[in-house]
């Protein structure tokens, strides 16, 4: 496909997805939007964490910077700053940005920084091997949560609103169309857009909680139930949940949009300015 | 009991055995095996009253096992690489404070550029925390260092990190013996805190320190760990008695008699480099090996001992000052600094890239003719250092250098992950 070859790292080819992987589907689906948006990509920098969301950063043939674990949004934070022209697009995931890096989202969440946020949930860690998310449901079964999840799991689009993106929207890997159409707005946004997006990990959270394969998977995301809670709850053959898996349905689209200034605008950065801003 | 087990298991098994009464961590590899298994032993009940606890980050483990040793409880928790260094702070404060937390250090690289794979950056840059910092060679030891670890940290009330090479010793399977929960219990008596939060008697740790005593406290720090100095080989023959198998103490001679040259190194390159000077010594080659397990605090006088009669040292070291050299090497040859004895340093396994004897043995060869260089990176390409070196002279925005070596090497596409 040209536009792969256009956008894409040839080099780095295989990836390292797994089979069944949710990453994938979202990461084609990104590459048709920038496809359509980006004559070229020079003006566009990515900016990546540590996982398998951040790792996808690798592949895409145009500025990337590939940081710390958890840190992404604050080099990105330095990046804009610097150049605030150019588009800046960080891939993170439920690890990477909720948990070891949780702060540094509600911060550059507050101080509106101009850039979008692409959160991959796949609800567990799933580079190191299928560990406990702050973002893994109750009930759910991971490799540091033997008997089941007893923490509650972040609602990572309402704490993004509440910390004051000025965009809040969650999409899924089940239906990539409204997810390209969710990134258009993203990126059209001035401000800080946070784009959640649900996806599955089928080696680690799918085969850990038997919950079948990366197809099964996406048809529970297509039931639109509370899908991973409900599947944990009625299989057979998992061991007793102490607590009943609990996520509720969760709705997709955009749920929040608002105008105040961005960081740059606030700090006079990159000139011009804003009327927001005085 | 022997069995053939990964390393991280072992060490899961042996820190089972010591009774924790806290088991915190957050993943990163090569470390998460030992947690993993932790966390399924008190699932089932094995451990209990131990509990679990799943964090946010490693900044956030080594806090959590800051308060819970606080509070008087048996603390253990593992990280490696990044992850140490995200908890730096915290792990200053635990030795600061004086509290006995246990941790495993799976070494591994620094980046950037990001390698999961072993050296000993990550020890490295915890040398001067106040920790304790003790070296396996091998599987047995990784996990009898455990044991040991928990009773010297109780002991002197410091924290003690156990190092084992990640993937190397993490990830083999190799025959271990593990004790019987009796003789771990025999060997290491309950937790006696020196200083705890009990509400029947208050206590405030951690209280600000200003010129007027930071001195003082810094040098008490400095005799707790001159204590553990002693305490360290008298723990380590009681574990001999009690287990019947030596592991630990402060240094690993190996055919040192009558050695002209020894080579000096931590961890579990030491296998490789018995094997060279096993086939040296063959071919009448007077060549020693001197293996440092405890770290921290160093053994200078035990090491100066060992050293007396030798000529020449060479210290292999899996990490090594940017801008400087050696670190061990500085430490060995402060021991030798009133005679003339030159210690030379050689780089080696930098990143996970493999240690072998073809390599090290026209090294330690060189040395013994007193041919090698003060500073020598092992299997060193000099030809691609050479072309990054010209296309930075080329140019001046030559790019980012990791990605140019990679290009260069033809291996951008590389998946080691």
């Amino acid at each position: 496909m040209n536009t792969e070859k256009r956008l894409l790292r040839p080099d780095m080819m295989p990836h390292m997805l797994c089979p069944g992987c949710g990453h994938g589907i979202v990461f084609e689906a990104m590459l048709r939007v920038l496809d359509r948006r980006f004559a070229t990509l020079d003006q566009v920098v990515f900016v990546a964490g540590i996982g398998c969301s951040s790792r996808i950063v690798g592949y895409i043939d145009a500025g990337t910077l590939h940081t710390t674990h958890g840190r992404p949004l604050t080099f990105a934070t330095g990046l804009k700053m610097a150049r605030p022209e150019l588009t800046v697009i960080v891939v993170t995931g439920d690890g990477d940005g909720l948990s070891i890096g949780g702060n540094h989202l509600i911060h550059a969440a507050r101080r509106n920084v101009d850039l979008t946020c692409l959160l991959f949930n796949n609800e567990v860690y799933g580079m190191t091997g299928g560990q406990a998310a702050p973002t893994t449901v109750r009930g759910a079964y991971t490799s540091t949560t033997p008997g089941g999840n007893r923490e509650t799991p972040f609602d990572a689009a309402r704490l993004a609103e509440a910390a004051g993106a000025t965009f809040v929207a969650r999409a899924q890997s089940y239906r990539p169309q409204l997810f390209e159409g969710i990134l258009e707005q993203a990126l059209d946004h001035r401000g800080f857009a946070f784009l959640e997006v649900l996806t599955d990990c089928t080696e680690y959270f799918g085969r850990t909680n038997r919950l079948g394969t990366g197809v099964d998977l996406l048809q529970s995301q297509s039931r639109a139930e509370p899908a991973i809670g409900v599947d944990l709850a009625a299989r057979p053959t998992l061991r007793p949940v102490a607590e009943t898996a609990v996520r509720p349905t969760l709705p997709m689209g955009v749920f929040h949009q608002s105008r105040r200034p961005t960081l740059a605008e606030a700090l006079g950065v990159g000139g011009g300015g804003d009327e927001l801003a005085r | 009991m022997l069995q053939q087990i990964e390393g991280s298991r072992a060490v899961a098994e042996m820190v089972a055995l010591c009774r924790p009464e806290v088991v915190c961590a957050y993943p990163i590899s090569p470390q998460t095996h030992i947690i993993e298994a932790l966390g399924a032993k008190v699932k089932r009940g094995d451990l209990a009253p131990c509990e679990f606890i799943n964090v946010e980050s490693e900044f956030a483990a080594m806090s959590v096992a800051i308060g819970a040793s606080a509070t008087g409880a048996r603390v253990y928790t593992a990280t490696a690489s990044q992850g140490l260094l995200f908890m730096i702070e915290a792990v200053y404060n635990a030795a600061g404070l004086g509290l006995p937390v246990v941790m495993t250090l799976a070494n591994r690289a620094i980046g950037a550029p990001i390698n999961i794979w072993n050296d000993h950056s990550d020890a490295m840059a915890a040398r001067d925390t106040g920790w304790v910092q003790l070296f396996a060679e091998t599987n047995q030891e990784a996990a009898d260092l455990h044991a040991q670890a928990f009773r010297l940290a109780e002991a002197v009330s410091l924290p003690v990190m156990v190092c084992m090479d990640g993937f190397i010793l993490t990830h083999a399977i190799e025959r271990v013996d593990l004790p019987s929960q009796e003789q771990v219990d025999a060997f290491l008596p309950g937790y006696r805190p020196r200083q705890l939060l009990d509400p029947a008697e208050p206590v405030s740790i951690g209280a600000m320190v200003g010129p007027e005593a930071f001195t003082e406290v810094r040098y008490l720090a400095h005799v707790r760990q001159l204590e553990a100095l002693e305490r360290i080989p008298e723990i380590a023959a009681e574990f001999c008695g009690h287990f019947g198998r030596c592991s630990g103490g402060l240094l690993r001679p190996y055919r040192l008699d009558g050695a002209e040259l020894v080579v000096v190194a931590l961890g579990s390159v030491l296998g490789t480099i018995k094997d060279t000077v096993d086939a040296l010594r063959d071919e009448g080659a007077r060549v020693g090996v001197l293996g440092i397990t405890t770290f921290r605090p160093f053994p200078a006088e035990a090491v100066r001992a060992a050293l007396a009669d030798v000529r020449r040292v060479v210290v292999v070291e899996k990490a090594f000052s940017i801008g400087h050299g050696g670190v061990l090497t500085a430490d060995v040859a402060g021991t030798v600094s009133d005679r003339a004895v030159p210690v030379a340093t050689v780089v080696a396994g930098l990143g996970g890239r493999p240690i072998t004897r073809a390599s090290l043995r026209p090294v330690f060869q060189a040395a013994a003719a007193g041919r090698l260089e003060p500073l020598t990176f092992l299997d060193l390409d000099r030809e691609v250092v050479e072309r990054e070196l010209a296309r930075m002279a080329s140019r001046h925005r030559s790019g980012p250098t990791a990605e140019n070596v990679l290009r260069d090497l033809g291996a951008a596409g590389s998946k080691i992950l």
